[in-house]
């Protein structure tokens, strides 16, 4: 009796949960999963796939907003199950994975010749794993300085440009000048430490990551690598003229300070200055300012924002066109301003919209063609690397903790020996 | 004596203090404009108090329907699991057989199991039942997630119940069905009750389940839409985000503050001479 009251349960909980599945002779059904956040940014998203469903009555698109605090854990899974979206957005750093599982289709074929001309070659190569395209990377944000216009127009120091912009030496002593009586010249919000302290260091040459001929990947700490760490160290440790307390915080949690006039610059991603616009209090002047230069000038590391196709679409050819409708220039430009990032496209960047001075759009514009591969991006390994090795040993050699000779041996010594499982 | 009790009323007040600062700054920060809630100097009492974060929360994200999901969802957990629980304890704490001593070792053991070990298996599962993107699945779970510790609360209240007040009853010729009915349900009630709003909380709290097994974006429940205020590297809409979070936990609010004389009235004082 009991068992058979058991399996009715279950039989009525299956009536109920099955149904509504689609007609297999109606239109092709796309499932488009966007980690667009911001409110513009959701808003151009939507009537993009609004427009594509106008004009496209047989392959229709339906928005689905995923969240980027937790998209791998449930890509991982919907993968796992086949259930993962058609179209995946989500950021070049997290792709491998899922490039090297299987999960997603390679573009390479998919998509139109326009397309791939028009998004340069350093972009593709942070969505290129071994032989195959991955993702279209179409989004990108520099990381700038910035700055309270008043303090330093106050200081008289010189205001760098992307043609003139500040040597690390430079920007150290600027900051310097800058602190006192309690203000610093700069919050660095480093609770991300090491990808912000390798992108950087691509501007000095630096590189950690050493890719032998046959592949094999090597941690080495060289002179290139060190200028940048240096720099905020002895700003922190040395100088005083970067505040201390930040060194753990987030980007938004220095805004407060910023805002207040404890800090003159702060370094943030390009996107904050929706943020700085939003919550800025009235007569509060700021500008962007390009991140300090080195023996590379203003190069940096990125990892662009990117839209892939899982394997197991039916549909790959359906969702290359969506894509392909998504990236075009004037929608690449809408997106982008959206996200208040930049466009990877060529066309995209040409827009005037993009080179305005209003919300010191020009200035970031003009840091785009400087943007690389962020160095960690292809490396095996590198999420334990940087948890287990990087992390710990940057956030130490910051607070002054241990000395750059430290910080050199345990990033070579126990990060080869962590890389060094995932190459046997 | 009089200094004792005056330090528990202070390490009361301390810990209320404790467990109600979030909640308190929760509700400050949903009713404070951009540029406060980025100031150097917070205040407790917003200055200039605004409702725009909620405008904002309910013109940017389908909440009302959220919401109404996690009610069913809630709902739907509170009673299958209470249904279910309710037999099963009985027997668990008034048969002491290998059997409920086995299930209890398995109420132990299921709380080890971290929520990632299980999510892909379980996805499989309710894949190969159709029950992806379902509410009735999304059900399933959160009451098989629920059932250990529902069982677990239960059993306590069952033992609770005094053995006599049945066995007085059935000398009085009541039958075993009546005894049940009549006798330990009464006293049970406050542990159905907090049962219930222990699966309801549960069920209404979840995040990864539903995030995961939910595609339909009208199918989503309230904290996978609260994850939309969120974006890349842990920037969020603040004010949004609070004012949304804010309306989330009135429900539980609400219910316990309806409730909870019930679970703490203490239904069986005076029930047996000891």
């Amino acid at each position: 009796m009991r068992a058979r009251l058991l399996w009715l349960l279950v039989l009525a909980l299956l009536a109920a949960g099955c149904g509504g599945d689609t007609d297999p002779d109606g239109p092709v059904t796309l499932r488009f999963q966007s980690l667009a956040w911001q409110e513009e940014s959701v808003q151009v998203n939507k009537e993009l796939v609004a427009e594509w469903n106008a004009t496209h009555p047989d392959v229709k698109v339906e928005y689905v907003q995923g969240s980027w605090d937790s998209v791998h854990d449930q890509l991982l899974t919907s993968f796992e199950g086949g259930e993962a979206p058609d179209i995946i957005h989500d950021a070049s750093d997290d792709l491998a994975d899922f490039a090297y599982g299987g999960y997603l289709a390679d573009l390479t074929g998919l998509l139109p010749e326009r397309l791939t001309k028009d998004i340069p070659r350093h972009s593709w190569e942070t969505t290129t794993f071994g032989d195959g395209v991955y993702g279209v990377p179409f989004l990108q944000e520099p990381r700038v300085l910035v700055a309270n216009s008043d303090w330093l127009d106050e200081a008289g120091v010189r205001i760098p440009t992307p043609e003139h912009p500040w040597t690390w030496r430079e920007f150290r002593d600027i900051t310097e000048e800058l602190s006192g009586d309690g203000r610093y010249g700069v919050a660095w919000p480093l609770k991300e430490p090491v990808s912000v302290s390798l992108n950087l260091s691509l501007s000095a040459g630096g590189k950690l990551f050493h890719r032998d001929p046959d592949g094999k990947v090597t941690v080495r700490f060289e002179e290139g690598d060190a200028v940048m760490p240096r720099t905020v160290h002895d700003q922190v440790a040395t100088d005083r003229s970067a505040a201390p307390s930040t060194l753990g915080s987030g980007g938004s949690d220095t805004l407060p300070g910023f805002f207040g006039g404890r800090y003159a610059m702060v370094p943030l991603g390009f996107s904050y200055r929706q943020q700085i616009v939003q919550q800025a209090p009235e007569g509060f002047h700021w500008r962007v300012l390009p991140a300090p230069a080195g023996a590379d000038g203003l190069t940096q590391g990125v990892s662009p924002q990117t839209l892939s196709i899982a394997e197991d679409s039916p549909h790959r050819e359906e969702a290359a066109a969506f894509i392909d409708f998504l990236l075009r220039p004037r929608n690449m430009v809408r997106l982008a301003l959206g996200d208040w990032m930049l466009p990877t496209g060529t066309e995209a960047l040409k827009d005037p919209a993009l080179h305005t001075t209003e919300h010191d759009w020009a200035t970031g514009t003009a840091l785009a063609g400087r943007l690389r591969p962020a160095p960690a991006q292809s490396v095996r390994g590198y999420p334990e690397f940087k948890d287990k090795v990087a992390t710990p040993a940057f956030q130490e050699y910051y607070s002054g903790a241990i000395g750059l000779a430290e910080l050199r041996t345990r990033l070579e010594r126990d990060g080869n020996l962590v890389l060094a499982r995932y190459q046997r | 004596m009089r200094t004792s009790r005056a330090g528990q009323y202070a390490a009361l007040l301390a810990y209320l203090v404790f467990l109600a600062f979030p909640f308190l700054w929760l509700v400050s920060t949903a009713f404070k404009p951009p540029q406060e809630l980025a100031s150097l100097h917070p205040t407790w009492i917003p200055e200039n108090p605004t409702l725009a974060n909620f405008r904002q929360a309910f013109d940017e994200q389908p909440l009302l329907d959220a919401a109404l999901n996690s009610l069913a969802a809630a709902l739907g957990t509170a009673v299958i699991a209470v249904l279910l629980a309710t037999p099963m304890a009985y027997v668990m704490a008034r048969r002491r057989t290998r059997l409920a001593r086995a299930a209890t070792g398995w109420v132990v053991v299921s709380q080890a199991f971290p929520l990632v070990l299980v999510i892909i298996p379980l996805f499989l599962v309710l894949k190969n039942l159709r029950l992806i993107d379902s509410m009735t699945g999304l059900v399933m779970v959160y009451v098989v997630w629920a059932l250990p510790f529902a069982l677990w609360m239960l059993v306590g209240y069952v033992r609770a119940v005094p053995r006599e007040l049945e066995e007085a009853a059935a000398v009085d010729g009541a039958g075993r069905l009546r005894i049940l009915v009549s006798v330990t349900a009464p006293l049970l009630a406050p542990g159905l009750v907090a049962t219930a709003l222990f699966a309801f909380v549960t069920a209404w709290n979840e995040f990864f389940f539903a995030l995961v097994l939910l595609k339909t974006p009208e199918k989503q429940t309230l904290p996978v839409v609260l994850t939309h205020f969120i974006g890349a590297e842990g920037v969020a809409d603040l004010g949004p985000l609070a004012a949304a979070a804010f309306l989330a936990t009135l429900p539980s609010l609400v219910v316990f503050a309806l409730i909870q004389r019930r679970i703490t009235g203490g239904m069986l004082t005076g029930a047996v001479k000891s």
